[in-house]
């Protein structure tokens, strides 16, 4: 009796801690959702607050007003996203299916050749002349995606999916006159969609949350991808302002901290909606990951 | 050669755009990095510029510059104190989960811990602003309330490390448990039958069984991280820090040196030398680590 008692003691002191250690990730979040609809007036005199005194929505019409310059960024990273990840998914399945392959004699060396990058690197500084010296990436939409375009974890954790592929499989095929893209293209692609979706998901959401690539080589207004553009109005509010056609001087009645917290709130607002449906996918993906190696 | 290339060439040619792309932003970066013996002029280019009179001038001028024992001494420093808080609350929370029993509310705990890892960290930025900023912040409004003075976070550097070590957590914990939770996943439950047979409580099976268990997992990834402790995370230091230069005797680490140099002042040479102590630092340092790793548990190690 006095035993069972004691072990669902221990059960509910643990769901305790980590109920509040939940609380504390998601508490932050909670405070933004909240600031971003608190009326400017209680944020000047009360602060940021757990839960808004007034709710009110002016920050999210100021910036909806000025959605030119807020869609111009999403516009930006919508596009580097998807070209990215379907770019990235191609270029890093055509070098990891092969290096999977036991009949590939080099296929030691080229995995070789990928594993260093993942060692050692030459620092940013001759990255960044190599970019903009010798590729002409500066100011260019192709700088934000070719140069993430393809990373050696990836590359290691689809190739370690693939060698899971039987190749007696592919060695049948290959008896019914199928040649090699053949194979790759109707044998092994249709089995490997569990490592396809969880590679896309990681490349998508560093291709969506990147702001490094931004931040080193562009500088027209036009080519921000959203992260850098939030930075922008953050650091500085009145970029909305002048850069819209609605206002010729700054405006003074601008809700400038409420605009702050609901411009983070739109950033973010496709991952925390779609959070739920990718978050199995990626636990997934990084199980396969941290098992294999 | 050539017949093994000839014989599979359709493999071989599906391996040359990634194979492309990592000689271009890769290895010629590598290469890239004798630029610190130049005195380098962009519109020559790295390899046309001429040598640096003396050879090791940019040195010479780093290493007499009050900064470079500065952010190397916080980029070692804030590095080992991230990967020792970090693995004590990672494994901490991996053992937590793996122990719960409720199915619902281990996965519902689980989504919302691995929340922060899929935002930016101009994001966070934002968030620390929400929390720490003087007017407005929750934290100094929260402590106002209880009747304590207001803190000026933003211009006091002795709180950042304790700060970053605390946003870092935030946002990897949820991330890295899962490595953890992986390998506790694979342990043989037969293990902890018996132990419940032979009377061993929860806490002894943990200390006994769970912690024995997870201790090549724990071992390898940390070896993995010392390796790497010359490159800061640039993206968290960016955007939390900025260009607050009150907090730079804390928080100013090797990465926001060698940016700040190379775009902010355009300091080339400065930038050069620094981007090249870190590489060869943190060359040496990979290779040892992986060296022991692979002594540890060879199978772990990357190479």
């Amino acid at each position: 009796m006095s035993r069972t008692r004691s072990v669902n003691w221990g059960q509910s002191v643990l769901n305790l801690i980590v109920a509040l250690f939940a609380l504390f990730c998601i508490i932050p979040f909670i405070i933004i959702l909240s600031s971003s609809m608190t009326k400017e007036m209680d944020i000047l005199t009360g602060g940021y607050n757990l839960i808004p005194k007034t709710v009110d929505f002016s920050a999210y019409q100021y910036l909806f007003q000025r959605m030119n310059v807020v869609l111009n960024g999403y516009k930006v990273t919508t596009f580097v996203t998807i070209a990215g990840t379907f770019g990235s998914l191609a270029v890093t399945a055509m070098v990891a299916y092969p290096i999977a392959l036991r009949r590939l004699k080099y296929r030691r060396v080229i995995s070789g050749y990928v594993l260093l990058t993942l060692l050692f690197n030459g620092g940013m500084v001759p990255w960044y002349i190599i970019c903009v010296k010798y590729l002409n990436l500066h100011n260019s939409l192709a700088a934000l995606i070719l140069p993430a375009l393809v990373n050696g974890f990836n590359v290691f954790l689809m190739r370690n999916y693939f060698s899971t592929i039987p190749e007696e499989l592919q060695e049948s095929a290959k008896m019914d006159g199928a040649g090699e893209m053949r194979i790759l293209w109707s044998v092994v692609l249709p089995l490997s969609a569990p490592v396809f979706a969880s590679v896309g998901l990681f490349v998508a959401l560093s291709y969506w949350n990147d702001w490094w690539l931004g931040l080193m080589l562009i500088d027209k207004a036009e080519l921000q991808p959203l992260q850098l553009l939030l930075r922008t109005i953050v650091s500085n509010v009145d970029y909305l302002a002048n850069s819209s056609v609605l206002s010729t001087s700054v405006d003074q009645m601008m809700p400038r901290e409420g605009i702050k917290m609901a411009a983070t709130i739109i950033t973010i607002g496709p991952i925390i909606f779609l959070y739920p449906f990718l978050q199995k996918y990626f636990v997934k993906g990084l199980m396969m990951g941290a098992i294999k190696g | 050669m050539l017949k093994e290339l000839n014989r599979h060439k359709a493999l071989y040619v599906l391996t040359l755009p990634a194979m492309l792309l990592l000689l271009v932003f890769s290895y010629f970066p590598m290469a890239g990095i004798i630029i610190a013996f130049k005195d380098f002029n962009l519109s020559t280019g790295i390899f046309q510029s001429s040598w640096a009179n003396p050879i090791y001038e940019n040195f010479q001028y780093f290493f007499t510059s009050s900064s470079w024992v500065r952010v190397t001494r916080n980029t070692i420093l804030l590095n080992l104190l991230f990967i020792a808080v970090g693995t004590i609350v990672n494994v901490g929370l991996a053992i937590m989960f793996n122990e719960i029993r409720s199915v619902w509310f281990k996965r519902l705990s689980q989504s919302l811990t691995l929340l922060p890892y899929f935002i930016s960290w101009i994001v966070v930025g934002v968030f620390a602003y929400n929390l720490l900023s003087y007017e407005h912040g929750m934290v100094n409004e929260t402590m106002a309330g209880w009747g304590m003075d207001k803190v000026d976070w933003y211009s006091k550097p002795e709180a950042w490390p304790i700060l970053i070590a605390i946003i870092f957590i935030w946002k990897s914990v949820g991330y890295n448990s899962i490595i953890y939770l992986a390998t506790l996943m694979g342990i043989d439950n037969t293990l902890y039958e018996s132990a419940r047979i032979d009377g061993a409580t929860k806490i002894q099976q943990i200390r006994y069984i769970t912690l024995p268990l997870l201790r090549p997992t724990v071992v390898v990834l940390t070896l993995l991280a010392v390796g790497h402790i010359m490159n800061s995370d640039f993206g968290m230091f960016y955007a939390l820090v900025g260009d607050n230069s009150q907090l730079y005797s804390t928080v100013d680490v090797i990465d926001t040196f060698v940016f700040r140099s190379l775009r902010g002042s355009g300091d080339m040479g400065m930038a050069a030398a620094a981007n090249f102590y870190q590489s060869v630092l943190a060359f040496a340092l990979v290779y040892f680590c992986n060296r022991i790793a692979r002594k540890y548990e060879s199978d772990s190690a990357l190479f």
